[in-house]
């Protein structure tokens, strides 16, 4: 017989470990952390004032930002900052999808696995940087060679992280599709992609912000526009407040396009109790 | 009628999980198989899935040789699985990719309402119960309307009072379209107030070994003494099982707890 009465029931919170501090509405508590660098730089300034330090090595955070003023109102900070992101989209989406077709075939075929994973990790211990002589000869000293050393920092980590998740989807959710009787290409698109999803956006996020740290690379070594050609511009110039301010700028821009990111995925990832667990990964 | 014919599993590491079991259950009745750890009931209910394939005998239903997955075949697990990035409504939908949009969510509607979760269509599984997650994943393997329903020891992970009130959501489900209900419970109070056959199992290896008369009618009087004697004759057939296997070395007193 049928029974209207529903006993309620505990509810199961070993089901969701990511539950845990799922908090959206940043409170006042998180201003705490902007404690430090604040007094850092009013201190600084005050001493600076008072012809306590000297400014030449580390510019007060006035000049700093009067030189990111001055190269925002030029146009020079927008034009570099294009270069820059051009060139870390460019190698991101190469990397990135290469390493998500390789990574699909390595996590869901054990041939695949057995063929290109040996040879992928053998290639993961060469330092990225190191590829740079080859990638000059191959490619010139123009983009090309920037955009091919940022696409092989951020494959890796991107290849690793598809293969690892398509790896360990749960058995037992395969099992609800066989149930179901899904093809093939069903159980992948509603199946594994969803159960990958999480993360893969992981992966790319941290992908990106390798590209970040490649790009910065690519440039100190020779560049005629780019932040890290600001960089290398102040340092040859002796200019620490131009240095500072392309240091800020990168950060303003490595957390900006991490955050675009990762509201771009928020639909997906809808589903899952906590999208704050993983926005501490990023620049790594 | 779904029929095991001379049903056996040997792994390929040599272990026998079940050997020789042949049982005829007419439509619409309601099985539980009970027995110690290592009876093969979990395989069994596996191989009538088409998880798994058996290594010999068959399995029929309605004289249809199955082979993998069938469309009148549904599954329970243990866990509710549910797929955490689909709403409830879209989980139970899930097998009906085949239906009109119409009428598939006439049904989910439908089967929300009868398991005492109508509004909860647009909830994510997480924010369900365990006991909720268990309905959602019993009316999610019936809306498709199957001829038979595995259930793999639906409720133990559940608490008493929980187990109790999905037995009644169960029964419920059943008499709209009676579909063969195939129950694998290590709980005799369980056994005794669903099924209309209960069948012991034998472990090492998993075979039939007892079919303990019930004697009950329903809807079934938990508290009177009818109901008692049945669970008390499945307990007896139960020890009987284990000491049957001297590998086990249970004494019978122990023996009647510690599944």
């Amino acid at each position: 017989m049928a029974s209207d009465v529903t006993i309620a029931s505990p509810p199961d919170a070993a089901r969701n470990p990511r539950g845990v501090g799922a908090r959206r509405v940043p409170s006042p508590r998180a201003l705490i952390g902007f404690i430090i660098p604040l007094t850092f730089a009013v201190a600084y300034e005050a001493a600076f004032r008072a012809g306590l330090v000297e400014a030449r090595l580390l510019p007060p955070p006035s000049r700093v930002l009067k030189t990111l003023a001055d190269l925002a109102a030029s146009g020079e900070l927008f034009a570099h900052a294009r270069a820059t992101l051009l060139r870390v989209a460019a190698g991101f989406a190469l990397g990135g999808a290469a390493a998500i077709l390789v990574g699909a075939a390595t996590g869901s075929s054990a041939f695949a696995r057995r063929l290109l994973d040996p040879t992928l990790q053998a290639l993961r211990a060469v330092p990225s940087l190191a590829w740079v002589p080859l990638f000059i000869m191959w490619f010139g000293i123009f983009e090309e060679s920037k955009v091919a050393l940022i696409a092989v920092g951020v494959f890796f980590p991107v290849y690793l992280g598809v293969m690892g998740a398509i790896a360990s989807v749960d058995r037992k959710i395969v099992e609800v599709g066989r149930v179901f009787r899904l093809s093939r290409v069903a159980m992948a698109r509603r199946i594994l992609l969803p159960a990958i999803t999480p993360d893969v956006v992981i992966a790319l996020r941290s992908g990106l912000g390798l590209g970040f740290m490649f790009v910065v690379a690519a440039e100190l070594m020779g560049a005629s526009e780019g932040l890290g050609y600001l960089l290398l511009d102040g340092q040859q110039l002796g200019k620490a407040d131009q240095i500072v301010a392309a240091l800020i700028a990168f950060a303003v821009l490595g957390k900006i396009c991490d955050g675009l990111f990762a509201a771009a995925a928020r639909p997906l990832l809808r589903w899952q109790d906590s999208f704050a667990r993983v926005s501490a990964e990023g620049e790594g | 009628m779904l029929r095991l014919a001379d049903l056996g599993k040997t792994y390929p590491n040599g272990v026998e999980a079940l050997a020789h079991v042949s049982l005829d259950i007419p439509q619409g009745e309601i099985v539980a198989f009970v027995g110690g750890s290592g009876c093969g009931k979990t395989t069994m209910l596996r191989l009538i899935a088409g998880l798994e394939s058996p290594t010999s005998g068959r399995i029929e239903l309605d004289g249809e040789t199955l082979a993998g997955p069938h469309p009148s075949v549904g599954v329970v697990f243990q866990e509710p699985r549910l797929l955490p990035w689909l709403t409830v409504a879209q989980n139970i939908g899930f097998g009906l990719g085949g239906l009109a949009k119409a009428e598939r969510e006439q049904r989910v509607e439908e089967a929300l309402l009868r398991v005492g979760l109508a509004g909860y269509g647009d909830r994510w599984p997480r924010e369900l119960s365990g006991g909720q997650a268990q309905r959602v994943a019993i009316v999610r393997a019936l809306v498709a309307r199957p001829k038979v329903l595995l259930l793999d020891e639906p409720f133990s992970a559940l608490d008493a009072f929980t187990r109790a009130s999905l037995h009644e959501h169960l029964l419920g489900l059943w008499e709209a379209n009676k579909p063969t209900l195939l129950i694998v419970t290590h709980d005799v109070d369980e056994a005794a107030t669903l099924a209309d056959r209960v069948i012991v199992l034998q472990p090492k290896p998993g075979r039939i070994f007892a079919e303990p008369a019930l004697g009950l009618t329903r809807p079934r009087d938990k508290v009177g003494h009818e109901f008692a004697d049945a669970k008390r004759r499945i307990l007896a057939a139960l020890d009987g099982s284990l000491q049957a296997t001297p590998a086990a070395g249970k004494t019978p007193e122990i023996a009647g707890a510690w599944w």
